[in-house]
């Protein structure tokens, strides 16, 4: 058996650990215990890759397996990882192990709240080992209707409404991908020769630039949906905040980045020659994106829908460094995917912490957070700053990464989208430290406040993780940047060997 | 005739034979025993099942009326599960129901007609089995005797049928003047392309689609649906339904092979109207049979997009699709008969809350609606997807796109319910609804199958292997 089937069996074990116990206690253990073994898998994972690599190992994907599964029409239960998968499996794993830590206290069908979470895992762990577009788009639908259950039973606000537009967007968006897919495989039999779903396959046709746009089009617009691209991005406020905490951390942290590398392998990587002549539109979105999420992000009271235009503006970072197609850009948009994961998951953690305590979320009602909840305070504030990208943090890495590599491709419109995006970050200072002034200083204001406790053991736990991601990135970015380097490089090279080809 | 002939034949033979059982049991007092009775009759059934199972039946009989092939054992198959499971599910509506024998009778009799149809070898025979497939379901349609709108789909369903009875039959015989001979082979052989054979073409599509209720035929469905008692509910949107979907593919790719490039046309604007109005329309209701009316039939405007894909693989996709639509189907109608035997309640604000007052069902009920919109990981996904993909191989991009947008709504549709069962605070708690045990036999047998049939891959191939168009 290939070592990656555990990356699915971990999480389905637990799933169904869960279903067979009665003892609500015991399910949320089994639901920690599973996620920390997952967690310790993906370590282990990862350093047993670099072992690899450096004993010589020089495919573009290891831990290759191949098992049929629909053989009549070729699709293949394949599976592969790279270093881009490897970081976003160990972001989904640390972000996972802090979700059910937060959500020690939740009282309310405790059983059919972790098992949806576990099952929500388990569709991102698969989306990302996968290396069969079919096999892909199953995990990345199977992770829909948790997102929806999640949100409309444990949801806050007006859930109802959240959660259907979600549900729905989501599903356009991957209708998107799967007809663009669905077409790919056939445009395989017509120009490769042979009817396949598989990405190293597909990576060696050369399609004619007419089958390519439509394509390239679809898929990257369908992934866009998922990463909240605008105009896409509607779902996306108002899903984060009605979900419960738990659920706006997988959410931002691990759904947004389904889409972003959906977008990188599948779109970009397959379909090099559409991508160098239509990427420009999605810069244009991007840009956009970024500077909307960060103006409307000014606007709002409301410390999660706060997070949530934030992230719309920061993966708004993560389209561009695609769509600028060079070797450090993409390099900073994994990078981004990472640091944002952990850091939104992080600051989704906080504000869920403050909200279970002074229940609410505006940030001019609440004040003095830092006098009364030190830790918590703290928590938000690191996560502030990561968001604002102060040096030191992961943030910083990965912004300013995006930034050099949008600046290597040259032209006036690379250039101002590029000049445009950096001008983004002084926005966003302004609006954390608003929100930091606001409700983390200052003197409290509401007697009632004065009763609350800091954080519990698991919330303290699962934040010290999510710092300690954030901080690792931060400082030792080098760890990160030599385990996707090599990918991204042959991504990169794709569109070299067109350049030359044309 | 050999021994072999019989066993080509088992099907149809075995289900006489269970109807002359019952007719010598109705002059005995047996059915007064209902629960024995009701236990050995699904034993019969079951029987019937495992005999259609046998692995011999290819050839021809009676100079090429009746054939056999591969592919039509395992319709047939299909269709007995179908039947087991839908007569299992009825068990509580039959134990209150005094006739039961004509209850079995009838829908024997229809499922006959149903084999009679899929094995002929000449379009009369086609006809005919057509016919004996729909007369006896008015009269289950009517089975709630004392009820108003239970005489109104007997009325609506036998009107509505002959009139396309008629059209088909008007097809059929100007068929018969441009070729002369209406056995498969010699139409096959002889068909050509001229303005008389399109007209006959139209018109015996017109009556196929009155048969699958694809719009703008579909307009006696609803009502007959909401109507009918349950089970027969459950029998018309699977058994019937999917019966004529097998026969108008074999009809479709054998008969009208050369015609490909008129019927796409056909297929096209039939399978957008049918999935975009039977989705919009489902919007609207509150009564869950009338929904799961409308929504079947945006099911079958997905499954023609399956056909439009004019290959092997539309072939399929689509009898793979019907598998998966039947076990869904019944799941759900098995659900709501359950309910609606206990306590009468038929509408979506009544299964609000449903899951914290019936969990088992809620949860049945939700999977075969995921299964209905296509989410993973029930089988649903795969169906519907083979659909979509035999599809865009044959290059049929705005279907597709209409599918796509579909997709959308259909999803709206279900969770609509699912929102209801799970989310929403019940208005009037429902009571907890008695399980008898055929009824969760056949929940259990239906959701186990719509979890992993995606992932038994073998019988997908086998589908294939066997759906080779000659």
């Amino acid at each position: 058996m290939n070592i990656l089937s555990f990356l699915i069996l971990i999480p389905l074990i637990t799933a169904l650990a869960i279903l067979f116990v009665k003892k609500e206690r015991t399910i949320k253990l089994i639901a920690l215990a599973g996620s920390v073994v997952q967690f310790g898998f993906s370590i282990w994972l990862t350093f047993f890759y670099i072992g690899m690599r450096k004993a010589g190992a020089t495919g573009e994907l290891l831990f290759q397996s191949s098992l049929q599964w629909f053989e009549p029409i070729k699709i293949y239960f394949s599976t592969g990882i790279d270093g881009i998968s490897l970081t976003m499996i160990l972001l989904t794993a640390m972000v996972v192990v802090a979700g059910i830590l937060v959500s020690w206290k939740i009282e309310r069908q405790v059983k059919e709240f972790f098992f949806l979470i576990v099952l929500l895992s388990l569709g991102a762990y698969g989306f990302f080992i996968s290396t069969d577009l079919f096999m892909m788009f199953f995990f990345l639908e199977l992770a829909v209707i948790p997102k929806y259950l999640l949100i409309g039973i444990w949801g806050s606000g007006k859930k109802e409404y959240s959660a259907m537009k979600l549900a729905l967007m989501l599903m356009a968006g991957s209708a998107l991908v799967f007809l663009g897919i669905t077409a790919l495989y056939f445009a395989s039999g017509i120009y490769g020769g042979q009817y396949t779903w598989d990405i190293n396959q597909l990576a060696q046709i050369n399609f004619p630039m007419e089958v390519q746009v439509p394509i390239y089009l679809l898929i990257f617009t369908g992934f866009g949906v998922f990463t909240a691209m605008f105009p896409f991005h509607t779902w996306a406020p108002d899903g984060h905040s009605s979900a419960p905490t738990a659920a706006s951390m997988f959410l931002a942290g691990i759904s947004m980045k389904l889409g972003g590398y959906g977008a990188l392998r599948v779109a970009t990587y397959l379909l090099p020659n559409a991508a160098q002549e239509w990427s420009w539109i999605f810069i244009i979105l991007a840009s956009i994106a970024i500077i909307y999420g960060a103006f409307a992000t000014m606007m709002q009271k409301d410390l999660k829908y706060m997070n949530a235009y934030s992230s719309v503006s920061h993966c708004g970072f993560v389209i561009l460094g695609i769509a600028m197609l060079t070797k450090t850009a993409f390099m900073g948009a994994v990078m981004q995917m990472v640091s944002h994961g952990i850091m939104t998951a992080l600051f989704f953690a906080a504000i869920g912490m403050i909200y279970d305590r002074a229940h609410t979320r505006q940030a001019q009602e609440l004040g003095g957070i830092l006098k009364q909840m030190p830790f918590i305070g703290t928590a938000f504030i690191v996560a502030g700053l990561t968001s604002l990208g102060l040096p030191g943090f992961s943030g910083f890495v990965s912004e300013m990464t995006i930034f050099v590599g949008s600046w290597e491709r040259t032209g006036m419109f690379y250039r101002i989208a590029t000049i445009l995006a950096c001008a983004s970050i002084v926005v966003t200072a302004v609006y954390i430290l608003r929100a930091v002034g606001f409700a983390i200083w200052g003197t409290i204001t509401n007697k009632e406040y004065e009763k609350l406790k800091d954080a519990s053991w698991n919330e303290k736990a699962a934040t010290i993780l999510l710092i300690a991601g954030i901080v690792l990135i931060g400082v030792l970015p080098f760890w990160i940047i030599n385990l996707i380097q090599n990918d991204t490089i042959t991504i990169f090279n794709k569109f070299i060997s067109v350049a030359v080809a044309n | 005739m050999s021994i072999y002939s019989y066993l080509m034949l088992r099907f149809e033979v075995v289900i006489t034979l269970i109807i002359f059982i019952l007719l010598v049991l109705k002059l005995s007092d047996a059915d007064k025993k209902e629960k024995s009775f009701l236990v050995g009759i699904n034993v019969l059934l079951l029987v019937n099942f495992l005999v259609g199972l046998l692995p011999i039946g290819e050839g021809t009989l009676f100079m090429d009326f009746f054939r056999s092939t591969g592919l039509l054992v395992l319709q047939k198959n299909i269709l007995n599960l179908g039947l087991l499971l839908i007569s299992l599910t009825s068990y509580t509506y039959l134990l209150k129901n005094n006739n039961r024998i004509e209850f079995y009778i009838l829908m024997l009799s229809s499922m006959l007609g149903v084999f009679t149809m899929l094995s002929s070898g000449h379009i009369l025979v086609l006809y005919l089995g057509l016919e004996m497939s729909t007369i006896p379901l008015a009269a289950l349609a009517n089975f709630n005797k004392t009820q108003k709108n239970s005489s109104e789909a007997g009325i609506k369903l036998i009107l509505s049928s002959a009139f396309s009875s008629g059209i088909l039959l008007f097809g059929i015989s100007l068929l018969y003047g441009a070729v002369g001979n209406l056995s498969f082979e010699n139409v096959i052989a002889n068909l050509q392309m001229n303005e008389l054979t399109i007209l006959a073409f139209a018109f015996i599509l017109g009556g196929f689609a009155f048969k699958m209720s694809i719009v703008p035929f579909h307009l006696w469905t609803a009502d007959v649906y909401e109507g009918s008692p349950v089970p027969v509910t459950n029998y018309l949107s699977v058994i019937s339904k999917g019966s004529v979907i097998f026969v108008f593919i074999s009809v479709l790719y054998t008969i009208f092979a050369g015609f490909t490039n008129a019927w796409l046309y056909a297929i096209t604007i039939l399978s957008i109207l049918s999935m975009t109005v039977g989705n919009l329309f489902a919007m609207r209701q509150q009564n869950l049979k009338r929904f799961l009316a409308f929504s079947s039939i945006a099911q079958i405007g997905f499954v023609l997009v399956g056909i439009a894909g004019a290959s092997q693989l539309g072939m399929t996709s689509a009898t793979y699709f019907v598998l998966i639509y039947l076990l869904s189907n019944i799941a759900s109608f098995g659900v709501i008969g359950a309910i609606s035997d206990s306590t009468g309640k038929e509408t979506i604000n009544d299964y609000r809350g449903l899951y914290k007052s019936n969990p088992y069902f809620a949860l049945i009920f939700a999977v075969s609606l995921f299964s209905l919109a296509g989410i993973p990981p029930t089988a649903g996904f795969f169906g519907k997807l083979f659909l979509l993909t035999s599809g865009m191989g044959n290059g049929m991009y705005l279907l597709l796109a209409f599918a796509a947008l579909n997709l959308v709504i259909s999803l709206y549709n279900y969770l609509r319910i699912v929102k209801a069962m799970f989310i929403d605070d019940a208005v009037e708690v429902l009571p907890v609804v008695e399980k008898n045990v055929p009824v969760k036999l056949a929940l259990a047998v239906c959701t186990i199958g719509i979890v992993i049939i995606g992932f038994v891959t073998p019988l997908f191939q086998y589908i294939d292997v066997l759906s080779i168009v000659k």
